[in-house]
């Protein structure tokens, strides 16, 4: 087997010297090797600080219980000062320094939140529960069991599977749109076009990597919806559809060049055998390479998939917004990324809203974690493959 | 594809003749000699193929092409030195008076701040990849992985991690131990700083992976020269290396603030202003920022059809700003790769 390039540089990297003398060149390897973990350390930051920040929430530690329990102030005398500490929300120190009377009317002032507070039964709901975020609930006034996202109301209703579908849907429009034209751009790239010709068509291709995210946005607003609805005539200008299509201009630089690599990445004497076995140019390509980067084509997709479920400005801009439940491909939709960037700003820092929106976040993260993590994995067995390297 | 071996032999083919003879006529009948024993049918799928291919090949250049003619010719009557150069005082939905400079100065304080956090981590980074660390072992392969993973985050929670990290985390207890008593919180809240580590953070893998290229390009033979003249391997690295690697270093530098000027997420929470009245002055501030403005007059304004000519001159500005950035790192990627091919 020829060295490979990992093979000859690994008498490089094993070079000690100058490393026992002095002490200077020492304390450098040593600092050069802590600040290399930094990429490690941040993906761990990551997920630690969005986590935190939902846990109370994935606990089940919060409550968004409406309902207040009401005791007229008169009633002082019957309760215990443990009881009325915790009923009026004071700290021991805030108890000791109030007054009977100041004591009295805050109790007045809860009887009066009381007489305010929604009476029926939905009032009585934690919505911040795992099974009130996750199943279908009969909310008073609707005739079925439904999922609702309604953050901003009375009641704030907290149902995910709105967004989850409405995410999804973005997704696999830009997904089916997206994949092949790069695909077969990678294709024609990396195998069937002359060497001068690539010279200039990948980065030409890559240049839509340089658009970035909220000019996307911006032209499936402005251009997409508009010229879209004059085809299919849908009754809400902003849609799945629309959002889907401009993602899919986000996706298909990442599916490209990831693809185009594996392709590339094939030994030439897998080519030059199928030609010389009088195979075309297309075979070659189709039935000898392909297979053989079909790993590598599939990280790319799966890259694509993270990219596209992770994508904020392109789906807030051009997908409507609206949270609906529905599968229709030309209603309007809310996604995940789309609902944390519009929401977290008019939240309460550190109340359930908040949190609910980090949670978000932090499913986001595992979900791109994961396709990374697999894409990393295929990639890195392919090389080794490739390489003639046992996996 | 060999499936016309089974069928009876062409006109030329036939068992009997002499090599010459077929070779005439073959020529004669103006017959190109067979050396590809394929079907007409596969020739026909090939030809297909390759067309549908480079169809979808085409078919991307030309959205491209759309998206920045449209935007080109849109908005091009909008631009001006006075667009370009003047404040938003007035009005920022006003056509006539406003201006973007702010949002030029923000968006460009953000990036070069970013540069000064990430370029420096991004190097060595890549230099303990490349020089130090041994390529099969598992430790080199959690880097690796860490970076991939890094990459693929969406930007979103880059967002939510610097408001929770950088500002409620760090920016707090900076408030809390540096000014105790203090009543308005200085560090805990959003400002340009936090914006800018959060973005440097979201561009390491970029840096990261054009400096580990470079450093890759460079021939083994240099190292060694270096080493046997009696060099150390940090001088090694630090004279020898990782200058031939700059054009590289460069690439990644200016990659990343392409990638991080044209992003608007991350700093949605982190320091973006949705209207300030005068330029951000210190680290502390909150700025305003290119990007965000468009999502702003696209999705705010009073009257889109009326602001439409500044919110397309703003979308112009930007992408001329991201694209050159990416048309130079193109250029200069390619006049390395040139120059390391000579080295070889």
């Amino acid at each position: 087997m020829t060295p490979t390039h990992a093979n000859r540089t690994l008498g490089w990297t094993g070079i000690k010297r100058g490393h026992k003398a002095r002490t200077l060149e020492w304390l450098a390897e040593k600092f050069i090797f802590v600040v290399s973990l930094s990429a490690i350390v941040m993906v761990f930051l990551i997920f630690l600080f969005v986590a935190r920040e939902a846990l109370p929430v994935a606990l089940g530690r919060m409550s968004s219980v409406k309902a207040v329990k009401a005791i007229p102030p008169e009633e002082i005398g019957r309760l215990s000062q443990a009881e009325l500490m915790e009923y009026l929300d004071l700290t021991p120190a805030q108890f000791k320094a109030m007054p009977q009377e100041a004591l009295k009317d805050l109790m007045a002032v809860k009887v009066e939140a009381a007489a305010e507070a929604p009476k029926d039964k939905d009032a009585a709901l934690n919505t911040t529960t795992w099974s009130a975020m996750l199943k279908p609930y009969q909310w008073s006034g609707y005739d079925k069991p439904e999922y609702i996202w309604q953050p901003v109301s009375q009641i704030q209703k907290y149902n995910l599977v709105p967004l989850f579908i409405g995410s999804l849907k973005a997704t696999l429009v830009a997904l089916l749109f997206g994949v092949p034209l790069a695909l077969g751009a990678a294709i024609y790239v990396s195998q069937l076009a002359s060497p001068k010709t690539k010279e200039w068509l990948k980065p030409a291709i890559e240049l839509l990597a340089g658009i970035p995210s909220v000019v996307l946005g911006f032209f499936g607003l402005i251009v997409l919806a508009s010229f879209f609805q004059s085809i299919t005539g849908s009754d809400s200008r902003l849609n799945a559809f629309v959002a889907g299509i401009a993602l899919g201009l986000a996706v298909i630089p990442v599916v490209f060049s990831i693809a185009e690599d594996a392709l590339t990445s094939v030994p030439r004497a897998y080519t030059q055998g199928a030609l010389a076995l009088g195979a075309s140019k297309w075979n070659a390509a189709w039935k000898i390479v392909l297979p053989a980067a079909i790993p590598g084509v599939f990280a790319a997709v799966v890259l694509g998939f993270g990219r596209a479920i992770g994508e904020t400005m392109v789906v807030l801009m051009a997908s409507g917004n609206a949270s609906i439940v529905s599968w229709n491909l030309f209603d309007s939709t809310r996604t995940m990324t789309a609902t944390i960037a519009a929401e977290l700003a008019e939240t309460v820092f550190g109340g359930h809203h908040y949190r609910i929106l980090f949670l978000i976040g932090a499913l986001l993260f595992l979900v791109t974690f994961l396709s990374n993590l697999l894409a990393d994995v295929v990639i890195h067995r392919l090389k080794n493959r490739l390489e003639g390297k046992p996996a | 594809m060999t499936n016309n071996l089974a069928t009876p032999p062409k006109p030329g083919y036939e068992p009997g003749l002499t090599r010459r003879r077929r070779w005439k006529l073959l020529l004669a009948k103006q017959e190109t000699v067979p050396w590809r024993f394929e079907s007409t049918s596969a020739r026909l799928d090939s030809k297909f193929f390759t067309g549908l291919t480079g169809f979808a090949t085409v078919l991307i250049l030309a959205i491209l092409a759309v998206i920045l003619g449209n935007i080109l010719v849109n908005g091009w009557p909008g631009i001006s030195w006075r667009f370009l150069t003047a404040g938003t005082e007035k009005d920022m939905f006003d056509v006539d008076k406003a201006g973007i400079l702010p949002m030029i100065f923000g968006t460009a304080a953000r990036v070069i701040l970013m540069t000064i956090f990430v370029i420096p981590i991004g190097v060595i980074t890549a230099v303990y990849l490349t020089e130090y660390a041994h390529a099969t072992s598992i430790f080199t392969r959690v880097i690796r992985g860490a970076v991939n993973n890094l990459a693929g985050v969406p930007s979103i929670v880059f967002g939510l991690f610097g408001l929770g990290f950088f500002i409620n985390f760090i920016g707090r207890n900076m408030d809390k131990f540096l000014r105790p008593g203090a009543a308005e919180p200085l560090w805990g809240q959003p400002a340009i700083l936090w914006a800018s580590l959060t973005l440097a953070v979201m561009t390491l893998p970029v840096v990261i992976v054009a400096t580990e290229e470079a450093l890759r390009a460079i021939p083994l033979g240099l190292r060694e020269a270096s080493l046997a003249l009696g060099a150390t391997k940090l001088e090694t690295i630090v004279k020898i290396v990782v200058p031939q690697a700059m054009p590289g270093i460069l690439t990644g530098g200016i990659l990343a603030v392409s990638r991080a000027a044209g992003e608007v997420a991350p700093i949605l929470f982190t320091g973006a202003a949705y209207f300030m009245a005068s330029l951000p002055k210190s680290l502390t501030d909150q700025f305003m920022d290119l990007g965000y403005h468009i999502f702003i007059l696209s999705t705010q304004s009073p009257n889109v059809e009326k602001t439409r000519p500044i919110l397309f001159a703003t979308v112009l500005a930007l992408i001329l700003l991201t694209l050159t950035l990416n048309i130079v790192a193109i250029f200069v990627r390619a006049r390395m790769r040139r120059r390391m091919r000579a080295l070889h």
